[in-house]
């Protein structure tokens, strides 16, 4: 049979050493919806194969008064790719004078990811927020873009360690409810944060690439008053509008070896 | 441009791809050849290197640290070869990895810098700035997949603030209170954080130096691509200083002492 | 003008039957109308001056520098059409900068004024063009010392120990040519600027005005700099000073 010569293509050169773009710089995120707040953490210990490059580079970021950014895998293309994001948030409020809607940024961001789906953004992203609706949600995405929204999601280093604790503790998967009564479909802000705060802890006695510190950013809905943040010591809040949704920040240490 | 009409629009080939049953990617080239392709080199390898570079942050400003040497491979080839660099009146470069890149970073900076000044708006490039820019230049450039080959500390202090951040090939950018480079990440990197977390606002500037120096010369006795002069810079309220260079004293007496290294016969 | 309805001064590219070309003429008419602009090479520096009048009282104090940085050690003062004078500067500086792609190290200013010559000539070839309405000073302290030269609408180019433009050139001149420059610091020079600008501002015919100085020299470095508040405050109060023992 008659071959064009690109079926001969070139399969038996010798292997060269080839300029790799991408690296894998460790750490993990999670976010988790309730009924009308989110909480989107991350740690902040930046690595790359068993050297800890800093100790504090942010993963998480604040997007809007109502939507929190979460970005893990390669950190030079996280940095460009929050920054790129919250761009387009700006235009959009030049053109538009308000904030974008989360489910409308969700979607920007799959359109943002696709469009570089043959040189990815080798970054796994989570978003969390409040939708329209007032409701707390989080959106999560592959590096190429699919994407669905979600209770809770963690993605990163420790995925495999925490995705099975969040999925025990808030979808209650293998546990039975007791007779008469049904598992709650959301949890209150205390025990979200307890999990949350104990994800870490966990992973960072686990997993060498995660600990030094934790960022989470709790997003409350329109008009929820505070209950549930009454213990958290050392909160910060990011709000920059009046009468909406409010953004807070929680720091807290995590193991440093 | 493709100046053969009956190419226009057809990426496929109907001559021998009549039911357009190959995979896009692996189409027929119908363009026109560039002649010369095969003359475009890129920055595959780094070929003429220095090694580490190591940073602190001291009660006065910053502190960093490179030796003078340049290597082809194994070869010390350059020996007074200054891989530290000033930007403007408020920022240090140091660079390990490949020198002719380097070299062509410092005319970046110092066309980005004469720039800056003859605008005379008042405005001066600090090192916040400088990193911004660098990150910039070096994540495009590995976006291209023709990266400039160096890992880079950037240091200064403006405006009553210190800063200290790290670049490198692939864009990755990080701050921290010591930072190193290289083989330095592996030897030196422990011994700063040990000397420094936690005292950045109290070690003064001998001790700084003392730090580095000990340091620098640690990372000559294990790193092979290293050599016993090196320079310091500092940048402090009183702007970027960059040292003469430094000859390390070494002690070498304990090799006598090694069995099968030394004069022993037994 | 007896140019005018020949139809000899239409273009550029016209001569006139003497051998003369009426649009350069008239470009230099243009910089006769400007505000006067001095230039000093002294002993160990070069120092600009420039008096920018001011035509309306609505402008913010500084606006519309005449006097530019082409590159670290060199100076650009202008007289005649302001937007002109940003045009020639804006090719100087990528003159400048091209010339440190290539050699790697600074434009002298002998080079840098015969590029500039070479680019205002070419705006008297051709009719789709018209000559810059300005006469440019460049000052600066290169390797081989310090240098000034003139740029004229015509692309001509000559170096100077003093150098005046504009309006008040005649009488810029005069006191110029009074001063021993080659003995002169820099310092002594900027002094001398600002008494020669207040000197050749004729203040019956003209409102208000601004000095504009700076200088290159030991003092700064090498660098291109504005004169320092208080040496400039200083070289004012002398200069009107003067003016009163003068009258």
């Amino acid at each position: 049979m008659l071959m064009p010569d690109i079926a001969m293509a070139p399969h038996t050169l010798p292997t060269q050493h080839q300029f790799n773009p991408y690296t894998e710089n460790g750490g993990t995120i999670l976010a988790i919806a309730g009924a009308d707040f989110s909480v989107i953490a991350g740690d902040t210990r930046q690595s790359e194969g068993y050297n800890i490059q800093t100790r504090y580079a942010p993963k998480v970021f604040r997007l809007t008064d109502r939507a929190v950014l979460a970005v893990n895998g390669f950190a030079a293309d996280g940095n460009m790719f929050v920054k790129k994001v919250k761009q387009r948030l700006e235009w959009y409020r030049h053109a538009h004078g308000k904030d974008m809607p989360l489910r409308a940024i969700a979607r920007l961001i799959q359109t943002m990811l696709y469009a570089r789906r043959f040189f990815p953004y080798y970054v796994y992203n989570i978003l969390g927020g409040i939708e329209e609706d007032g409701t707390g949600a989080v959106y999560s995405f592959d590096p190429v873009g699919s994407y669905e929204r979600e209770a809770c999601r963690a993605a990163g280093a420790a995925q495999s360690l925490v995705q099975p604790f969040l999925d025990n503790q808030i979808y209650f998967k293998n546990q039975t409810a007791p007779p008469d009564s049904a598992h709650p479909t959301h949890l209150p802000l205390p025990t979200v944060l307890s999990i949350v705060i104990d994800s870490f802890t966990s992973a960072t006695e686990r997993h060498i690439e995660v600990g030094d510190g934790l960022e989470m950013y709790i997003v409350l809905a329109r008009g929820r008053n505070l209950a549930g943040l009454e213990g958290i010591t050392g909160m910060q809040e990011l709000t920059t509008t009046q009468d909406g949704e409010r953004v807070f920040v929680v720091r807290r240490e995590l193991k440093k070896d | 441009m493709d100046h053969f009409p009956t190419n226009w629009g057809r990426p496929r080939h109907e001559g021998f791809d009549a039911y357009a049953t190959y995979p896009i990617h692996e189409r027929p080239y119908n363009g026109p050849k560039d002649a010369f392709a095969a003359g475009v080199q890129r920055t595959q390898q780094p070929i003429v290197t220095g090694t580490s570079v190591l940073a602190i942050k001291y009660k006065d400003g910053i502190m960093m640290a490179a030796d003078n040497l340049a290597s082809y491979g194994s070869l010390a080839r350059f020996k007074d070869v200054q891989r530290l660099h000033s930007v403007g009146s408020y920022t240090v470069i140091g660079a390990g990895g490949d020198m002719s890149d380097f070299q062509y970073i410092q005319k970046l900076l110092d066309d980005l810098i004469t720039d800056e000044f003859t605008a005379q708006d008042g405005h001066e490039l600090g090192p916040v700035e400088i990193h911004e820019y660098m990150s910039q230049v070096m994540y495009a450039r590995r976006s291209k997949m023709n990266p400039l080959w160096n890992s880079l500390l950037i240091g200064g202090f403006k405006d009553g603030k210190r800063f200290l951040s790290y670049v490198d090939l692939l864009g990755t950018t990080y701050t921290a209170s010591t930072l190193a480079t290289g083989y330095g990440a592996y030897i030196a990197q422990p011994l700063l954080r040990k000397a420094v977390e936690g005292k950045e606002d109290t070690l003064t500037e001998e001790e700084a130096r003392k730090i580095l120096e000990d340091s620098m010369r640690v990372l000559f006795y294990r790193d092979a691509r290293s050599i016993n002069k090196f320079q310091i810079s500092t940048v402090t309220s009183n702007g970027v200083w960059i040292s003469d260079s430094i000859h390390l004293d070494t002690a070498w007496s304990f090799a006598e002492g090694i069995r099968g290294y030394g004069s022993q016969t037994q | 003008m007896t140019s005018i309805g020949t139809g000899y001064d239409l273009s550029a590219s016209t001569y006139s039957p003497d051998g003369r070309i009426f649009q350069v003429e008239y470009a230099n008419k243009a910089v006769e109308n400007s505000g006067t602009a001095i230039g000093l090479r002294v002993k160990d520096g070069v120092v600009l001056a420039v008096e920018k009048l001011v035509h309306s009282k609505l402008l913010v104090p500084g606006a519309n520098r005449r006097i530019q940085t082409i590159d670290k050690h060199i100076g650009l003062a202008t007289a005649g059409l302001l937007a002109d004078g940003r045009n020639v500067s804006n090719r100087a500086r990528d003159e400048a900068a091209n010339f440190r792609q290539l050699w790697n190290a600074p434009v002298t200013l002998k080079d840098l004024a015969d590029r500039l010559g070479l680019y205002a000539q070419a705006y008297t070839l051709y009719s789709s063009v018209r000559p810059f309405g300005i006469s440019t000073i460049l000052g600066s302290v290169d390797k081989n010392g310090p240098a000034l030269y003139i740029v004229e609408p015509s692309g001509v180019t000559y170096g100077y120990h003093g150098a005046a433009v504009g309006k008040g050139k005649q009488l810029a001149k005069t006191e110029l040519e009074k001063l021993k420059l080659s003995e002169l610091s820099t310092r002594e020079a900027v002094i001398e600027a600002a008494r020669i600008i207040y000197l050749v501002h004729d203040d019956a015919k003209e409102k208000e005005f601004e000095l504009e100085m700076s200088w290159i020299g030991d003092e700064t470095k090498g660098l291109h700099l504005p004169v320092p508040k208080d040496l400039f405050k200083e070289a004012e109060q002398k200069a009107k000073d003067a003016l009163e023992n003068f009258e």
